[in-house]
């Protein structure tokens, strides 16, 4: 990573941080936050997360951070702010940052200053108002007999529109989250979202675990992406120790998320083939699916690779047998998944209903941020594997799977795509594999490190930035999940479509509601 | 269309043939869908609230749909509605955000009703635990049946804990 460029470019002072993916971090002033933004946005960079901590027990104060991603890797900037300071409002050149900043507040009392929208996001009323869990004067165990507020949803008038409210509880076997649509007939004009209903406090849950012990919590942020938060978690913290993991850690890690992400794309493709009516793609995919979350189990000891990745590297190992058994598999899959697709094609039916559904043009993506995998569909060509070639993708050469129509079909494509190419990807790992350990002896973190982990999930790429206190034990970790840029995106998607197709739409993308409530 | 036709007659049923560890899955499907049969008479119908999970255990549910659990061959439908359910199914700690739809979907349910609790959160409240933003295990917020617990549990083993449920209540009706 060339700081110096980076230091010259945007006149701050960068620093490198050691871990997965290129990263620095420098110390800004409130009059360069915006500028900044600008700056990154001009240059085609993306805002990737914003948050905040206390760090009144290490002399400082309320520090908030963003992550850009600019064409070096990763840069995270720092403002410290003092008591009752606001901060400037980031919103109005990546509008991702809106819901964030709202989250901002809502956990840590920090204001935007002059924000357009400052209704509150995670905070439905039952917890106070003045009550922010992650100031330090708060333990987080503490109980309120308050109540659940309505939300101010933002009314649609007009001859014959009238609202459709759904959730949290939604019909089937999804998580909870309100949508409210403004329809005309059948016609969606608008919808918002709702969420934060699954919010159970692990930020706060982080604050004061040690290193090896907060992996557990990375690994149930988001259960169909666990292998990613660990591994993005582990590189934050690996990052932090300087600790350096074996290679064949490494080379299991991208195993373990390979298998991940091809499990989650069979399981979403045969959820739209049904979402459409047609029924066998569901039957089909989910006999798959199970066939590969079994070979999971057996090998690794769990359906879905959690707790798996610590840091340090890797639990469990794998013999030649092992890896034999999952080749084969891969050549099963592979043979599967190219009849199945050859029916998806050629379905009329099928197609007739993927194809314009929930569309997302290229540049309205780019616009809103939208990423990963939904990004890919709508041309945003990003793909962590890819731009930023961390270990041990340097060595795997990733094709990106892309497309610019930007709907439903579309998704489908990627998805379809992505699961021949993590194949190859796993052939070349089994392949390629280096012997050797899997994992090395993690040190005891150093006092007020940072350190930032940049993995890319099947849904996206998943951030985790962690600070430690002057014990070497959690300060503040920080995970996010893409699902933050494209919830918002959702809602232009829908614009225009009819609301039967919603279910399709909104599975096209499937976004985390715990990834993001956190 | 005849490609549909060549996939199912290349697929065939995956439980006639299935590996070592569905054998006894098999026998035991038999004698759930039995036992559903002698004690409700009818089918099963349950509905799902995740009242705050991480999603791995709607991943398990999920799952009990596929052809080698087929759970609606034995009888047992997921609903859309609690109003049409016999039984609740429950995931995650329960978030305080999620304390209300949750008792609110409970109270929907038609009286005899069964709670289900799936997952080692809604068992103890799991890693996560109490705070100002969790309620901890569901049984602290509605009546609890059946705990199963696992992180998530595999399908076979929610199966199970719908199953004990309903054998429960029917041996608590004195049958």
């Amino acid at each position: 990573m060339d700081i110096e460029a980076i230091a010259q470019r945007y006149s701050i002072p960068a620093v490198p941080l050691t871990g997965g993916a290129p990263a620095c971090v420098a110390q800004v002033a409130a009059q360069d936050w915006q500028r900044i933004a600008q700056l990154v946005c001009a240059e085609g960079g993306r805002l990737i997360s914003l948050w905040g901590a206390d760090r009144q027990s290490l002399g400082e104060r309320n520090v908030i951070s963003v992550v850009y991603c600019i064409a070096e890797g990763l840069m995270w900037l720092r403002l410290a702010l003092g008591a009752e300071e606001k901060h400037p409002d980031l919103s109005m050149v990546f509008p991702a940052a809106a819901r964030m900043q709202r989250a901002l507040f809502d956990l840590l009392g920090v204001t935007t200053d002059n924000a357009e929208d400052a209704r509150p996001w995670i905070n439905h009323g039952k917890w106070p108002k003045d009550y922010f869990p992650l100031q330090q004067r708060y333990s987080g165990q503490e109980q309120f007999n308050t109540h659940l507020e309505n939300y101010a949803f933002v009314q649609v008038g007009g001859e014959g529109v009238h609202e459709i409210a759904v959730g949290p509880i939604h019909a089937g076997i999804i998580e909870p989250g309100h949508f409210r649509f403004s329809v005309v007939g059948e016609k969606v004009l608008r919808l918002e979202q709702r969420l934060g209903y699954t919010h159970k406090g692990i930020d706060k849950l982080f604050v004061g675990r040690s290193i090896a012990d907060g992996v557990k919590l990375a690994c149930r942020v988001s259960g169909d992406s666990t292998v990613a938060y660990a591994w993005a978690y582990c590189a934050a913290a690996e990052g932090i120790g300087e600790c350096q993991i074996p290679p064949r850690a490494e080379w299991l890690r991208a195993l373990l998320l390979e298998r991940e992400r091809i499990a989650n794309h069979l399981g979403d493709l045969g959820a739209l083939g049904n979402d459409a009516g047609l029924a066998i793609g569901l039957s089909q995919f989910t006999r798959l699916k199970e066939d590969w979350v079994r070979l999971n189990q057996q090998l690794f000891g769990h359906r879905f690779l959690m707790d798996i990745v610590v840091p340090g590297g890797v639990t469990r190992d794998l013999d030649d047998a092992q890896l034999d058994s999952l080749a084969i598999q891969c050549e099963k899959m592979e043979m599967e998944a190219r009849a199945l697709r050859a029916i998806y094609d050629g379905h009329a039916g099928l197609q007739d209903r993927f194809i314009t559904a929930g569309r997302v043009l290229p540049k309205l993506a780019a616009q809103l941020g939208l990423c990963g995998l939904a990004g890919r569909a709508s041309g945003q060509t990003w793909d962590a594997r890819v731009d930023q070639r961390y270990r041990p993708y340097d060595q795997l050469e990733v094709n990106m799977a892309t497309h610019l129509n930007g709907d439903v079909a579309a998704r489908v494509t990627v998805r379809f795509d992505e699961i021949f190419e993590s194949l190859r990807l796993l052939r070349q790992i089994m392949r390629q594999i280096p012997s050797g350990p899997v994992i090395a002896p993690l040190a005891m973190a150093p006092q007020n490190g940072l350190g930032v982990g940049w993995v890319e999930g099947w849904r996206g790429a998943i951030m985790v930035a962690v600070e430690t206190n002057n014990e070497g034990a959690i300060l503040r970790c920080h995970c996010h999940d893409p699902s933050w840029q494209n919830w918002p995106v959702l809602q232009h998607a829908i614009m225009g479509n009819i609301v039967p197709d919603f279910p399709l739409i909104n599975k096209s993308f499937n976004l985390s509601y715990a990834g993001h409530d956190l | 269309m005849w490609q549909i036709l060549r996939q199912i007659a290349r697929s065939g049923l995956p439980t006639e043939a299935p590996p070592k560890a569905t054998d006894d899955w098999y026998t035991e499907r038999e004698r759930i869908q039995s036992e559903i049969l002698d004690i409700l008479g009818q089918a099963l119908c349950i509905r799902v609230v995740d009242a705050g999970s991480c999603n791995a255990c709607e991943l398990e549910i999920h799952a009990l749909n596929n052809p080698y659990y087929n759970i609606e061959g034995l009888g047992i439908k997921i609903v859309a509605s609690p109003r049409h359910a016999d039984l609740l199914l429950v995931t995650g700690p329960v978030t305080k955000n999620m304390e209300e739809a949750l008792k609110l979907a409970y109270d929907a349910v038609p009286d005899p009703k069964l709670v289900v609790a799936i997952g080692e959160c809604a068992c103890t409240g799991g890693v996560f635990g109490e705070s100002y933003a969790s309620c901890g295990r569901v049984s602290n917020v509605i009546p609890v049946d059946i705990t199963v617990p696992g992180c998530p549990p595999p399908p076979i083993d929610i199966l199970s804990g719908i199953l004990s449920a309903v054998s429960t209540r029917s041996r608590g009706k004195g049958r």
